[in-house]
């Protein structure tokens, strides 16, 4: 991916970021190297399992958290060193909805108020006329009666609280919304719904989205494209489709082949790639390849070479020695 | 090691499940009139959203509803009727015969004690093994389930292993006694989806080798088409549809079960519109007085459905659903 973003058409991109914090077990590289770019209109997605740093990389583009080296781009203008007062406006630029909109609405707030809140923050609105028929709009946006603007967050469904987190998220036409989880804590009835509004909102409105999940079906289904990560880097990126039919990356196809499918007879034929052992620790990530001390088909050369990404076909990116053939070779009967 | 073949005679089975919780807002019916068994050898899936009672009805069965609730109906294990047993037989029972994995492993697990500590401790208590022959009970578990370096990993605390490990742990302990019968409640929910994976495994290759009966209570349904014998679909604490996991989910006959599995995004389908089943669950405290599902339901039917309990009928000889109007595979209804 190319260090310098262009303004025309990348809504935010990040150069060779790295985010580590400092433990008392050590320093937790989080993010360690990711270079990524979010165009206009389109939905970025990010996968990754626990600790693949996936959310601290939505936190940075917010400067929720503060990089320890590279560069946060949005709109066109380096956004890494600004100052807590510019940081303002820069989250008028990006919204974040959380997973749990429970944690994130304030109990004692009527939903009215949590949704006017950011217009008032960021001076979006004159005078409290305009400011209600904005939060009536905003309602309308994501589906919910005008009339619940008076009830607090108790009193609504996790399926409605989300929509009120994404009513939050509208309100300041931001250029990126980073949507965290948005679906991990709804019932599979309700996750569907708020698929759909989110698809629909991107459709009318022109959103643009970075849709963080552990749920590689929900996430293909979301996304135009993305990127899978693992102990803090970016192993593979492409369209869903590229990494869905032709995995490159032997992580990716063992996270693909362990998704359950909702169909008895496809679940009694299917080969699992196994993974032994556990993610390793962010503190203490293996030298060369990061995932060689899982990988099914690692060879000497691995420990030897940090792979970076390259391409496999077209925007199809892996960052591994044996891109394909490794994968192939884990397939074969 | 397997002397427990798939038998008749089910290891659990429950008849007329009924679970009403006194809360400050009234009672709460959170099962109603439930019926299954699971024999040996066999996985029964219960699948549901929140509130759906699916992990009530399984506590009320073994005798772990909490205080506040009213447990009606037959629940038999091994032939004992438990629901007249005293207090203390039943939990001997339950302990000799019965093992549990719960979502948060820390739940289960003692953080000031060694892993090897409560696994043994099941043992001691419900084997009546010597100390020795506990500990060396405790290393062949935690190397059955997969803890590499049993034999030093015993001494360890919960703090020192992932969550998947410790998900590893728990179900060690529940084997320890040899149990006829393994609860597993959405066990693999919090873990990602390569550890669920493996565990999922895990269990199905126990199962195997032990003869073990499984209910596995959860709400993702691709873990049910690949662990389950058959299935029992709950919502608000009935069963809408129950038989055979490749007959529910080839020919999902209830409008619920039909719109769940078309609500999952399938990466083989391209990026429509999801279908989707309107508004929320209803609460317990406040359930609609004749089908459940009415209000939410795609067929929606008429005023019979909004006023009479549609009674749970066979389509197949294994395969019952509880509508009027059970869903053809062509889309239309009846």
């Amino acid at each position: 991916m190319s260090p310098q973003p262009e303004p025309a058409e990348v809504v935010a991109a990040l150069d060779d970021l790295t985010v580590w914090f400092p433990t008392p077990a050590g320093v937790v590289r989080a993010v360690d190297g990711v270079s990524l770019q979010v165009r206009r209109g389109e939905t970025l997605g990010l996968v990754g399992e626990s600790g693949s740093g996936k959310s601290t990389t939505g936190l940075a583009l917010l400067r929720l958290v503060d990089p320890t080296s590279g560069s946060v781009w949005v709109a066109g203008q380096e956004v890494t060193r600004w100052s807590r007062r510019r940081l303002r406006a820069l989250r008028r630029r990006v919204a974040m909805v959380f997973q749990d909109p429970q944690a994130s609405l304030d109990p004692r707030c009527t939903i009215g108020a949590s949704i006017a809140e950011p217009l008032i923050v960021h001076r979006l609105t004159d005078g409290g006329a305009a400011r209600r028929r904005r939060v009536e709009e905003l309602l309308d946006l994501v589906g919910l009666r005008r009339d619940l603007a008076d009830r607090h967050p108790h009193e609504l469904s996790g399926g409605q609280r989300q929509r009120v987190g994404i009513a939050r998220a509208l309100a300041g036409e931001p250029d990126l919304i980073v949507l965290d989880e948005p679906i991990a804590s709804l019932d599979l009835s309700v996750q569907a719904q708020i698929m759909n509004l989110l698809r629909g909102l991107q459709r009318e409105l022109g959103l643009t989205y970075l849709f963080i999940a552990h749920d590689l079906a929900a996430v293909e289904h979301m996304s135009d494209r993305l990127a899978v990560m693992y102990l803090g880097r970016i192993v593979e990126s492409g369209t869903p489709a590229q990494i869905w039919r032709e995995p490159a990356h032997p992580y990716t196809a063992a996270l693909l082949s362990a998704v359950p499918v909702a169909d008895p007879r496809v679940e009694r034929q299917r080969r699992r790639i196994i993974l032994t052992g556990d993610i390793p620790s962010p503190v203490d990530p293996p030298d060369g390849c990061r995932f060689r001390t899982r990988c099914p088909q690692a060879r000497p050369e691995c420990a030897g070479t940090d792979p970076v990404l390259v391409e496999v076909d077209g925007e199809h990116r892996a960052a591994c020695l044996f891109a394909g053939e490794a994968v192939r070779a884990m397939r074969a009967p | 090691m397997s002397e427990r073949q798939r038998g008749d005679r089910p290891v659990l089975a429950v008849e007329d499940l009924t679970v009403t919780i006194g809360t400050r807002r009234g009672p709460a019916r959170a099962v109603a009139g439930v019926d299954w068994s699971v024999r040996a050898g066999e996985t029964l899936a219960l699948v549901g959203e929140s509130g759906s009672g699916k992990s009530m009805s399984v506590l009320a069965a073994t005798g772990l509803a909490p205080r506040s609730a009213r447990v009606t109906g037959r629940v038999h294990l091994l032939g004992t009727e438990l629901t007249g047993l005293p207090a203390e037989r039943r939990r001997r029972m339950r302990g000799r015969h019965v093992g549990f994995v719960f979502q948060d492993p820390m739940t289960s697990l003692n953080p000031v004690l060694t892993v090897g500590r409560q696994v043994i401790e099941a043992a001691e208590e419900h084997l009546g093994l010597t100390r020795r022959a506990a500990r060396a009970r405790a290393v062949e578990l935690l190397d059955l389930v997969g803890i590499p370096s049993a034999a030093e990993r015993v001494d360890a605390y919960p703090h020192q292993f992932s969550g998947g490990m410790r998900q590893r742990v728990v179900i060690a302990m529940a084997l320890a006694c040899e149990p006829d019968l393994l609860i597993a409640d959405e066990p693999t929910t919090a873990l990602d989806v390569t550890t669920q994976a493996q565990i999922v495994e895990l269990v199905a290759d126990l199962q195997r080798r032990l003869g073990t009966a499984v209910v596995w209570i959860t709400h993702d349904l691709g873990v049910v088409a690949g662990i389950a014998d058959t299935v029992a679909v709950m919502y608000a604490g009935r069963i809408l549809e129950q038989g055979p996991v490749d007959a529910v989910f080839a020919d999902p006959s209830h409008p619920y079960t039909a719109a769940l599995l078309a609500a999952r995004p399938d990466p083989a389908a391209g990026g429509g519109d999801l279908v989707t089943i309107q508004g929320a669950p209803p609460s317990p405290l406040d359930l609609p007085a004749g089908c459940a599902f009415w209000p939410r339901c795609p067929v929606r039917g008429d005023a019979r459905c909004e006023h009479e309990l549609p009674p749970l009928a066979p389509v197949s000889a294994d395969h019952h659903v509880r509508t009027f109007y059970p869903h053809q595979p062509d889309g239309g209804s009846r």
